[in-house]
C-alpha cells in the first residue's frame, strides 16, 4: 500500500508539484486581494488628505476582512429578467482568467529545493507572453456576459465599453510587448528576465525604443485593467457602476477580485518585460532575495496605479477611443519598426 | 501637435505632483467619536438660557424671542415675580420656556432679539437622540448648563460677552 503511493509519487513527481504550486499560487494571489484592497483604500486616503479606514484592527487592517464577511452574508439579488446562467458565469469566468493568467508570472530564478530544479510559477511555457495575454483577453468574456445577462441598460452600456475598450488597447499592449519579443528574441518569460540579468542589455526600460514601449504598455495596462483614468465600463456617475450594476454580495466581490488580480498580473507583466524581473542587481543571486525583489517592483507598480487612479480624473469615452487608435498605436507600430531595425543593424 | 503633446504630459505630471504633496501633507481628518472639534465662538448650536451674576434668571419672560422666531419654536408663558423670592431681575420671568429642538433651524434670530441676553446658542452640536420627546427643551434643560463639550467652560452657564 504504502509502496504504491511512493511508486505513485515516484512516477508523478512532475504532476504533484504542479498541482501543489497552482494551489499555492492561486491562493496566494487571492490573499494578496484582500491587502490590495487596503492599501487602495489607506493610500487614496493619503493622496486625497484623509487617513483612509483605520478603525478595524492595527492601520485599519482589518477592514478588508470585515468587507468580505459583509460582503458573504449579503442577500444575493437576482432580478428576475436576468439570465441566470449568463448571469452566474460571468464573474466566474472573470475571476478563473484572472487567476489562470498568473500561472505564467515567473517570480523568481530557478532554485534546488530537495534535489528539484523548481522555480516559483505554476507553467514556464515556452510561449508564455502570448498565454497571458490569450486568458487576460478572455477575461472580457465575463464584462460582456455580465452586462448582456444583467438586462439592464446601464449594465449593457458598461459591458459594450469593455468590449471596445480592451480590444482597442490590446492592440497597444500587444504592440509594446512585441517590441520586448523582438528584442529579447523569446516568448518566455522566464527567458525574458533572464536576458536581463547582466549589465550591457541589463533593465530593458533603459532601451530607448524600449523606453517607450514601457510608456505605452502602462498605459494601455491600466486600460486593459479598467483602473482610472480608463473605467469607462464602471463609470460611477453615468452608468451607475456597468457592467456590475446588477450584482450583489459576493459575486459583486468576485468582479473587484478579478479586477485586483489583473492589476497585480499587469504589474508583474510590466515588471517583467521592462524592470527586469526579479534581478536586482546589487543583491545576492538567492532565490528568496529575488523572490521580494520581484515583489517590491510589483507592490511599487500597483502604488503607482493608485496614485493614478488619485489623481486623473476618468476620460471622456470618444476621447477614449481616439487616444487609443488614433495616438498609441501608430506611435507603438513606428516604435515597433524601430526597435525591429536597431535589433537588425 | 508635439507642443501640445510636451504641454499634456506636463501637467498630467504637474498633477501627480499635487498629489504626492497632498499624500505627505497632515490628514485633516478629525477622528470623531475620540476627537471633538472647536467649534468656533459664535457657532450656533443647541440653545441655552443665561442666569446673572446674582444666581437669577436673566429671561424676564417678554416673549420677544417667540414673536422673532420665524419658525415659531418657541414657547413662552410669562408670570409675575414674587418680590420677596424672585425668580429673575426683572418685573416677569417665564414660567414656561420651550423649545422645539427638531423645528428650529439654529437661525440665531431669538439670541438677536432678546433685549437681556437671556437664550444663547452655544456650540453644543451633538443633539442626536432617539426619541422625538427628548428635543422639547423645557425650562429646566435648557437653564441647566451642562459639561460643556470639553470647549469653554463657564460655571455661572453665561456665554462670555465682553
Amino acid at each position: 500500500m504504502i509502496d504504491g503511493i511512493f511508486q505513485f509519487i515516484d512516477e508523478n513527481t512532475y504532476l504533484l508539484l504542479g498541482i501543489i504550486k497552482a494551489v499555492v499560487i492561486a491562493s496566494a494571489l487571492l490573499g494578496v486581494v484582500p491587502l490590495l484592497v487596503w492599501l487602495e483604500r489607506r493610500l487614496m486616503g493619503r493622496f486625497q488628505v484623509r487617513l483612509g479606514p483605520n478603525r478595524v484592527g492595527p492601520y485599519g487592517l482589518g477592514q478588508p476582512i470585515s468587507d468580505s464577511i459583509k460582503l458573504l452574508f449579503k442577500e444575493s439579488i437576482i432580478q428576475n429578467s436576468a439570465d441566470k446562467f449568463l448571469f452566474h458565469l460571468a464573474p466566474v469566468v472573470v475571476v478563473f482568467t484572472a487567476i489562470v493568467s498568473f500561472a505564467m508570472i515567473p517570480m523568481t530564478g530557478h532554485f534546488e529545493f530537495f534535489d528539484v530544479k523548481m522555480g516559483l510559477w505554476a507553467a514556464n511555457v515556452n510561449s508564455g507572453i502570448l498565454f497571458v495575454f490569450a486568458i487576460s483577453g478572455m477575461g472580457i468574456y465575463g464584462m460582456v456576459l455580465a452586462g448582456l445577462s444583467s438586462n439592464n441598460k446601464y449594465s449593457l452600456m458598461g459591458g459594450l465599453r469593455s468590449s471596445a475598450q480592451m480590444i482597442s488597447y490590446e492592440l497597444t499592449l500587444g504592440l509594446a510587448a512585441l517590441c520586448v519579443i523582438v528584442h529579447t528574441g523569446s516568448l518566455n518569460l522566464v527567458d525574458m528576465v533572464e536576458r536581463q540579468s547582466s549589465w550591457p542589455n541589463a533593465l530593458n526600460i533603459l532601451n530607448p525604443p524600449l523606453m517607450i514601449a514601457f510608456v505605452l504598455f502602462f498605459i494601455a495596462g491600466i486600460a486593459e485593467t479598467n483602473r482610472a483614468p480608463f473605467d469607462l465600463p464602471e463609470a460611477e456617475q453615468e452608468l451607475v457602476a456597468g457592467f456590475h450594476t446588477e450584482y450583489t454580495g459576493m459575486k459583486f466581490a468576485m468582479f473587484f477580485m478579478g479586477e485586483y488580480i489583473n492589476m497585480v498580473t499587469m504589474s508583474a507583466l510590466i515588471t517583467i518585460l521592462f524592470l527586469g524581473g526579479w534581478n536586482s542587481y546589487i543583491l545576492p543571486d538567492w532565490a528568496v532575495v529575488g523572490f521580494f525583489v520581484f515583489a517590491f517592483k510589483v507592490s511599487a507598480l500597483l502604488c503607482v496605479f493608485i496614485w493614478l487612479r488619485s489623481t486623473f480624473p476618468r476620460i471622456r469615452y470618444d476621447r477614449l477611443m481616439t487616444f487609443g487608435w488614433k495616438f498609441l498605436v501608430p506611435i507603438a507600430i513606428i516604435n515597433l519598426f524601430l526597435g525591429a531595425a536597431i535589433r537588425v543593424i | 501637435m508635439l507642443r501640445q503633446f510636451v504641454e499634456g504630459t506636463k501637467n498630467l505630471l504637474i498633477g501627480m505632483g499635487v498629489t504626492f504633496r497632498n499624500m505627505l501633507s497632515e490628514p485633516v481628518t478629525f477622528q470623531y467619536p475620540d476627537v471633538k472639534r472647536d467649534m468656533p465662538a459664535r457657532y450656533r448650536g443647541r440653545h441655552f438660557l443665561n442666569r446673572d451674576e446674582n444666581g437669577l434668571e436673566a429671561c424676564v419672560g417678554c416673549s420677544l424671542c417667540s414673536a422673532n422666531c420665524p419658525v415659531g419654536c418657541i414657547h413662552v408663558v410669562a408670570a409675575e415675580n414674587d418680590p420677596e423670592n424672585p425668580v429673575s431681575a426683572g418685573e416677569r420671568y417665564a414660567e414656561v420656556y420651550e423649545i422645539n429642538l427638531l423645528r428650529c433651524i439654529y437661525c440665531g434670530y431669538c439670541e438677536e432679539a432678546c433685549p437681556v441676553d437671556a437664550v444663547v446658542l452655544r456650540e453644543h452640536y451633538e443633539l442626536a437622540d432617539y426619541d422625538r420627546d427628548c428635543y422639547i427643551a423645557e425650562k429646566d434643560d435648557l437653564l441647566v448648563y451642562p459639561e460643556p463639550n470639553r470647549f469653554r467652560h463657564d460655571i455661572l452657564g453665561n456665554t462670555i460677552r465682553e
